[in-house]
């Protein structure tokens, strides 16, 4: 009985999760051993988060129990988690935006005396955790003028201070550039040879046959198996995860570009609540039969550029032309007749989330006169466009054309949104970050589509934050860094480090002259 | 049997059902305790007179009165329920506005000031236009509309201030809705309007069936013009009320309205505005724009309230009484969310509030109680009507317990019903632990 106890810290037995018409647990046993660093990989919507949000305490389950060194205990909100030593990152960061980092870290756990807040005791706890572990962050700064990288050392810091001894880290490297994501890595293994045990929530296969001691795989909501990472590779463990055998790598044809469709010159777009352009005299073009991909970390304007292009943002300066046309100043609506628009965020943008999925499919398209008559809309025509997009782009639902999107796994809702734009057969396609927080089969899925819209001569414009994604499918990389392009590369013959040096600004090239070049 | 109650218990529509029912019997049973309290604590009332009232509150549609005896008689009471019908008419018109709004992501609390815009339209319209000139009806009509207009043209002012300044709706509407009170006060003050009185009444009455016609050589109002909305042989049906034909306009309107909302374009638009901005001018659908339309059609509606009651004939405004907002239009309020804003559910959640006036009209004849009982009746019930989504998370986690309570019961060695092996384990587990 005592060996059993200190082999497994966190036994989590036999649980089932329901949700009105889907079970989102099914039978799942995961235990976790003492100072192993376990990873937990599956599909959207194959269960994982709820699994997490189980032993966090944010959902009861319907069966099953946890124990911690063999006792059972039940974990009926996140401070019994914390109580018994279990503290999470979440994907989206939990910090309060104009408190230091300081007061982030021991919010919720401060020590006081009579009523007043001792930070001196505070301070200097977390500085010896900081340097012990080279987390270095800056103590006295704001959460919202530092890093996203830093913001993630603050939210492992504030597990470190509560003395949490099983660390879960949810999808911790999406918003990472590869530099911090191998110093994570380090952090991680150093944690788990200290006798921490640590439960890694991902979907890059590469990150956990890295670091990883075991992995657990889920597949729509049930248990598949747990295996050695040792004994394991990539594409098994993919073909775990998806049930049939993946393609990892994007197989595709040399590009043949064709005549510009967009051609943007000298762009700028301002910032909010700053004066400093968030883009600024951007020039490039792109080309009908390439997939043209903008590369760089979150925040250096990327998302901007899309704005403006797309007309969510107006410009302040430069023109837009498309297919000839010039869309500097023209209506959402007039530009979405020649492009579609893969959001980067399909809660804001991309979806009505109330709204069904057939009412979503027909977002841009309820005016026409296939789907309307006389102002009324003709519901039966709607009714067969969806189910046509759901049959021919395998988007899966409860209840098909009338579940409402809401209601749906995040790669589903992806699915119906590259369906429905895909659908709209327009000469340019921008796709904003189209496979994150997807699985490996949903990004495979994706990615043929690019492709295949790429080889009907269409051009794409991809914005990607994930270097493998950007590596893999495009024809050519412009990096954005601070705003402005910095470099043209070729994925065939540049490297995962150069690229990376761009992306940091610690290289640029001068690309007026190359611009000079290329016409 | 058993089953069933389960799956109509998860459709959401029940739910919403529900807990709206939930809230009005909360609400009903609340003016009951009053009733009992006060009853018990008056020294001219008492438990008997205190069980009259409470009964009267759960049946006054149905009180006939009382008999020679002095005990209360029951029944169909065609004069309470055709002046429910009466009443119900604008605040029909009223929750519309609301819930229009709501379902385009707008609270329009507006409504009063929208109601007296088209109050002001609609009687200098009616009173201004001289009765030989043009035959009753259509003036009637040109009243009718010309409200509508200037309810919707109020209700364009916040949402213009929303789309194009970012200025909260909230705000704008409290605002518009003083200035509408203060210009209809203004208006009636310096109008020509107000020669229209009534031998036993003093002050300024305007109604719409006192025509503008020469006499003589002199233009004097008489009774009888006939601008005033048809009977439609409602009132053969509940004789002795002031029902007429604006019920049936009202329920027109309502589902004309579920038309635009669910099967239209445009209904598809605002829907899409409210409940995701971005995600429609992501589409391309100006949503400027439809801020502004949404909050004119909810303009509209809470006028064309105002419209059919002053249009009825047999009410007659006092300007006076204007220096405040009329209730109808906050009204609209509780209407719109006890209907779970479905235009179909605010005609009988209307009904339903003009009801529970037609009770305090019947606790005032028939005990010593004041119909104030049931303005505590309705405050309760607007309460709770905003907590009828908290209600209906009660009523889910309810079911969430029961399933719960059932996972335990399993386990028990009369219930076939788990095949689960899986289920049989964890228990067994459960025993070694224990």
């Amino acid at each position: 009985m005592r060996t059993m106890e200190s082999e497994n810290i966190i036994e989590m037995l036999h649980i089932t999760k329901e949700f009105p018409g889907i079970i989102a647990n099914d039978d799942i046993t995961l235990q976790l051993r003492r100072g192993e660093i376990h990873a937990l990989l599956g599909e959207n919507g194959a269960g994982k988060s709820t699994l997490m949000s189980v032993l966090f305490g944010l959902y009861q389950p319907e069966k099953g129990v946890i124990k911690k060194n063999g006792q059972e205990v039940k974990i009926n909100n996140p401070n019994d988690a914390t109580a018994l030593g279990i503290g999470m990152v979440h994907q989206h960061f939990k910090l309060i935006e104009v408190f230091t980092v300081l007061d982030n870290i021991i919010l919720g756990a401060e020590t006081t005396k009579m009523g007043f807040l001792q930070k001196k005791e505070a301070r200097a706890k977390v500085e010896a955790l900081s340097e012990r572990y080279g987390l270095k962050v800056d103590l006295d700064a704001k959460v919202e003028d530092i890093t996203v990288g830093m913001q993630q050392r603050v939210e492992i810091l504030k597990m470190l201070y509560r003395d949490n001894e099983i660390l879960i880290f949810d999808e911790p490297t999406a918003v990472l550039t590869p530099q911090e994501i191998d110093e994570l890595m380090a952090t991680m293994k150093e944690f788990a040879k200290e006798g921490k045990s640590i439960l890694f929530i991902s979907h890059k296969l590469n990150e956990i046959m890295a670091v990883s001691d075991r992995v657990t795989v889920l597949r729509k909501g049930k248990y598949i198996g747990t295996v050695d990472a040792k004994d394991t590779d990539k594409q098994s463990l993919s073909n775990m995860m998806v049930g049939r055998p993946v393609q990892l790598e994007v197989t595709k044809k040399p590009a043949s570009p064709g005549e510009p469709v967009l051609d943007v010159k000298g762009f700028c777009v301002p910032a909010r609540g700053h004066k400093r352009n968030a883009v600024n005299e951007v020039t490039f073009q792109a080309r009908a039969g390439e997939i043209l991909c903008i590369a760089g970390i979150d925040g250096n304007g990327q998302t901007e550029l899309v704005y403006g292009l797309t007309g969510l943002e107006k410009s302040s300066g430069g023109t837009v032309t498309l297919c000839g046309e010039d869309i500097s100043h023209a209506s959402i609506r007039q530009r979405g007749g020649n492009m579609s628009h893969i959001p980067e965020d399909r809660h804001k943008h991309g979806l009505v989330l109330d709204f069904t999925l057939e009412q979503n499919m027909v977002l841009q398209r309820f005016n026409e006169k296939r789907f309307q008559t006389a102002g009324f809309i003709n519901q039966g025509a709607v009714r067969e466009y969806a189910e046509q997009l759901i049959e021919q782009y395998d988007v899966r639902s409860g209840q098909g054309p009338i579940t409402v999107a809401r209601s749906m796994s995040g790669g589903n809702q992806q699915k119906a949104i590259i369906a429905r734009e895909v659908d709209r057969e327009k000469p340019l396609i921008v796709a904003v970050q189209p496979t994150r927080g997807l699985d490996v089969g949903a990004i495979e899925y994706i990615h043929s589509q690019l492709v295949a819209e790429r080889d009907r001569g269409r051009a794409v414009l991809l914005i990607s934050l994930e270097l493998d994604e950007v590596m893999s499918l495009s024809d050519r990389i412009l990096v954005m860094y601070e705003g402005e392009i910095v470099g043209e590369l070729d994925p065939k013959q540049t490297t995962v480090q150069e690229l990376g040096l761009y992306m940091a600004g610690a290289k640029r090239m001068d690309m007026t002259k190359k611009e000079g070049e290329g016409a | 049997m058993k089953e069933q109650g389960g799956s109509l218990l998860q459709k959401e529509g029940t739910k919403t059902v529900l807990a709206s029912l939930i809230s009005i019997v909360i609400g009903l049973a609340v003016g009951s305790v009053l009733v009992l309290v006060v009853g018990l604590f008056s020294s001219n009332l008492g438990l008997a007179s205190a069980w009259e009232g409470i009964r009267l509150i759960f049946l006054g549609l149905f009180s006939t009165g009382r008999d020679q005896v002095g005990v209360l008689t029951w029944g169909f009471n065609p004069r309470s329920v055709g002046n429910m019908l009466f009443r119900a008419t604008p605040l029909i018109l009223t929750g519309l506005s609301v819930s229009v709004a709501f379902k385009t992501g707008l609270f329009n609390i507006g409504a009063p000031g929208q109601y007296l815009m088209g109050t002001m339209a609609t009687l200098a319209i009616a009173l201004g236009i001289p009765s030989s000139a043009l035959p009753g009806p259509v003036i009637w009509l040109l009243a009718f509309l010309g409200g509508v207009l200037a309810g919707a043209l109020w209700g364009c002012i916040p949402g213009l201030v929303k789309s194009f300044l970012n200025i909260n709706e909230v705000l704008a509407c409290i605002m518009t809705n003083w200035i509408a009170a203060n210009v209809v006060t203004w208006f009636f003050d310096a109008s020509n309007f107000k020669n229209i009185v009534e031998n036993t009444k003093s002050g300024y009455i305007y109604k719409t069936t006192y025509g503008l016609t020469q006499v003589d050589g002199v233009w004097t109002y008489v009774d009888g013009n006939g601008v005033q909305t048809a009977k439609l042989g409602l009132d053969k049906l509940f004789p002795g009320s002031q029902v007429n034909g604006g019920i049936l306009i009202a329920v027109l309107i309502a589902i004309g309205i579920y038309i635009l909302m669910s099967k239209t374009t445009l209904g598809y638009q605002l829907k899409a505005c409210g409940s995701n901005r971005h995600a429609a001018r992501y589409a391309g659908i100006n949503d400027k724009r439809n801020i502004v339309l949404s909050m004119a059609i909810a303009g509209a509606l809470a006028a064309a309230g105002a419209a059919l009651y002053w249009l009825s004939g047999n009410t007659e405004f006092h300007w006076e009484t204007y220096q405040s907002l009329p209730a109808e239009g906050f009204n609209g309020i509780p209407v719109a969310l006890l209907a779970a804003n479905n235009p179909i559910g605010v005609i009988f959640t209307g009904c339903f509030m003009s009801m529970l006036n037609v009770v305090g009209l019947q606790l005032t004849n028939l005990t010593a109680y004041n119909e104030y009982i049931t303005d505590v009746i309705i405050s309760v019930i607007v309460y709770l009507s905003a907590f009828s989504l908290v209600i209906k998370m009660m009523l889910n986690s309810r079911k969430k317990d029961k399933a719960a309570n059932a996972a335990p019961g399993a386990s028990s060695p009369d219930s076939p019903s788990e095949p689960d092996g899986s289920e049989a384990a964890s228990t067994e587990k459960g025993g070694e632990q224990a």
